[in-house]
């Protein structure tokens, strides 16, 4: 990704002025692993911006590289114009970061946590006094908040968790799979809080395998396989790229391997994948005239259908449509 | 704040809810050191010999070996000695067990060492007390010597033709005894000094616990890294290095609090006596920051918490066993006694053994001294590694 510096702002290859956070052709390699490969991105102040990929794509490495926990090979970061590397004090200082895992402190309680944490953000003791008040009633805890973490529900968790990168009101927050292993109930409560905190002006990097996620929460998307960007944009910008693509998704009681390999056969499919689960899916143009010829195809291989659902496009077949696996393959 | 001290705040908090630390760090060690030294105390002791005299001469020549050379024995404290009746007596308390020895100086001892006559003094002996006996025997055999050295000086003077009187032989005795090098005993060096058995163990186990205590800090850091907080830690705006500062300045105060616990609990609750109690600060600063080291160490060679205890637990029984922390190693040869000198463990004994003898800092200067090059070494080694160490 290439910028260029106009009357004092800078503009990157997105076209918005004064990004937040601009990556460009980061690098990162594990021994033989090439975990991230050349990847550029940026993003605007108050843009929710999306790493979208399978599990292994490279999005957590990524994203450590940015929020100053990993050093890149290659390739550099800037943080509100602060170069990012595990030693840059000024550009941490920007960021809030809430890792995949729950990093707190079980045997603390959640106001211990949240208050250990602001003194590290170097918030005078006044001021993270008042900012664990503010969190804790943020992310619904104040009335649990002298009970240990160990005490906690999984969703308790995970919001004190985003709570902690909410501390010292950073400029960007970090999210790596927040709702991960989270009741629909607490997803959802999370998902709004992140809705909230994008209209407040606060830049969001937000990794996720979950499209649905994706396409709510993010203003733009990128989308990461095998370490690469292989696709950026708005999910209308990447959706119409399918033209009028439809997604039909088979669930077959057999080998859906088989019944893969016999649809990819006909002319009207252009991406099938299958997986382990027992579920088909198939990219088409018009999934009115194609589903016929797409259910004799897949019941001549022996396979029972048991459900057929024919979905608009959606970033889950673009993903298909640019890499040929799904995205929780 | 510091961050390091925002860090080990927090650490120190932890650890206090944590009673299996409690436990480790005072608890266990004091349990250990009062069974021990229950156990072991009155054998460890050093304590004078008990021995019996007959004098059945009681001439002049057997009053001085009862007088002068048992007397000395006594003076130095290294024996206790009664005047027995008869042979028969002395053979039944060293059966008994109520002596360790006993010599049997005969009837016309004195008569025959200025004669011809054979004579000799009998020493009864326990197999029981095999060094009390034996020690005996040597004294016996010393004195005896002196004797034999007369009587073969006045001998040859008699083969020459000269006839010699009473007052010429008594002459030529003390001539001939003060023409001989004494035999002294003597202390060998201040290193020979040994703590009392409550003192030894309470130390010994406070010190073999001290590496399991301190890990308490450094080694957290891998369980930080497997808990994901790590990475939160390192996102953060503090300096690496104030990272691994944090942890070590936790390891330092639990390692000092739990010595200063145990120091004072000893010696309340099992008499131990520490001595002086700067130099005994001095001393357990320098061993809790070289303690600290060699934990700092092991825990940037470990990736997982499992490989990080097990190590530990290595290093820490290796250490402990090779520095006398369950028994005097000065007692078990040259060559480990000379090993043990690269533990802590070793130099933390030494310190308080030299201690034992009165005295203040300047005592325990040089065990101070080679703790804290151990500490610097070990230390300068864990820096080295602080990107493995601190590292997600």
């Amino acid at each position: 990704m290439t910028s260029t510096q106009t009357l004092g702002t800078q503009r990157d290859a997105t076209g918005r002025e004064g990004s937040l956070l601009r990556c460009d052709r980061l690098k990162k390699t594990f021994g033989d692993l090439k975990a991230v490969d050349d990847v550029s991105f940026a993003i605007a102040p108050g843009e929710t911006y999306g790493l979208l990929g399978p599990n292994g794509a490279g999005k957590t490495t990524c994203i450590s590289m940015v929020a100053g926990v990993l050093e890149a090979d290659g390739g550099t970061i800037t943080v509100d114009g602060e170069p990012m590397t595990t030693r840059s004090l000024s550009a941490k200082s920007r960021i809030g970061y809430v890792p995949q895992d729950i990093a707190l402190y079980p045997d603390l309680t959640g106001r211990e946590n949240l208050a250990f944490f602001a003194t590290l953000s170097r918030l005078g003791r006044r001021e993270a006094k008042d900012r664990v008040a503010e969190v804790l009633e943020v992310v619904g805890l104040t009335d649990r908040a002298r009970d240990k973490v160990q005490t906690y529900s999984g969703g308790m968790k995970r919001r004190l968790n985003i709570g902690v990168g909410l501390l010292h009101r950073p400029r960007l927050l970090i999210l790596d799979e927040p709702t991960v292993g989270v009741d629909p109930q607490s997803r959802n409560a999370i998902l709004a809080s992140i809705e909230q905190l994008s209209t407040s002006g606060m830049a969001v990097l937000y990794t996720t395998h979950y499209m649905e996620e994706a396409e709510r929460l993010c203003d733009r998307v990128g989308i990461v396989d095998l370490g690469r960007l292989i696709a950026e944009g708005t999910p209308r910008e990447l959706t119409a790229r399918l033209g009028e693509a439809q997604h039909i998704e088979l669930t077959v009681e057999g080998d859906p391997t088989r019944v893969a390999m016999a649809l990819r056969r006909l002319p009207v499919a252009s991406r099938v994948s299958a997986t382990a689960e027992g579920v088909v899916d198939v990219l088409v143009h018009d999934a009115g005239t194609a589903l016929p010829e797409v259910l004799d195809e897949a019941t001549g291989t022996g396979s029972a259908i048991r459900s057929v659902t024919v979905q608009e496009p959606d970033l889950e077949a673009v993903f298909l449509h640019l890499t040929g696996k799904r995205l929780r393959d | 704040m510091h961050p390091a001290l925002t860090l080990a705040g927090k650490d120190l908090r932890q650890r206090l809810r944590d009673r299996s630390a409690v436990m480790l760090a005072v608890v266990v060690p004091l349990a250990l050191a009062a069974i021990f030294s229950v156990l072991f105390g009155p054998s460890s002791t050093p304590r004078a010999f008990e021995y019996g005299v007959v004098d059945a001469d009681g001439s002049a020549m057997t009053r001085g070996f009862t007088a002068e050379v048992l007397g000395a024995l006594e003076d130095a404290e290294v024996a206790e000695v009664i005047a027995l009746e008869d042979a028969a007596a002395a053979r039944r308390q060293v059966r008994d067990g109520d002596l360790d020895a006993a010599f049997v100086l005969p009837a016309g001892f004195d008569t025959g060492v200025r004669g011809d006559a054979p004579v000799a003094i009998a020493v009864v002996g326990s197999p029981d007390s095999v060094t009390a006996t034996s020690v005996a025997r040597s004294v016996a055999r010393s004195y005896v010597g002196g004797l034999n050295a007369v009587r073969v000086a006045v001998a040859a003077i008699g083969t020459s033709g000269v006839r010699l009187g009473p007052a010429d032989i008594e002459q030529v005795a003390e001539q001939t005894v003060h023409g001989v090098s004494p035999v002294v005993l003597a202390d060998v060096s201040a290193g020979a000094r040994v703590l009392d058995a409550k003192t030894y163990f309470a130390a010994g186990m406070a010190v073999f616990f001290l590496l399991f205590t301190v890990q308490f800090g450094v080694s957290s850091l891998i369980d930080e890294r497997a808990e994901g907080t790590l990475a939160r830690l390192l996102a953060a705006p503090v300096p690496r290095w104030s990272i691994l500062a944090g942890k070590l300045l936790t390891s330092v105060v639990l390692g000092v609090a739990s010595l200063t616990v145990l120091v004072v609990a000893t010696s309340l609750l099992l008499g131990a006596t520490w001595g002086n109690p700067l130099a005994v600060a001095a001393l357990v600063l320098c061993g809790v920051l070289a303690a600290t080291g060699i934990t700092a160490v092991v825990a940037s060679t470990a990736r997982t918490a499992e490989q990080a205890g097990s190590w530990q637990a290595v290093v820490a029984v290796s250490l402990g066993l090779l520095g006398g922390a369950f028994f005097p190693i000065q007692q078990s040869g040259s060559f480990l006694a000379t090993a043990s000198l690269i533990t802590p463990h070793a130099w933390f004994m030494q310190g308080l053994a030299n201690l034992s003898g009165g005295g203040g800092l300047g005592v325990v200067a040089p065990a101070c001294v080679a703790l804290l090059v151990m500490a610097a070494a070990t230390g300068a080694v864990a820096l080295a590694r602080i990107d493995r160490v601190v590292a997600p």
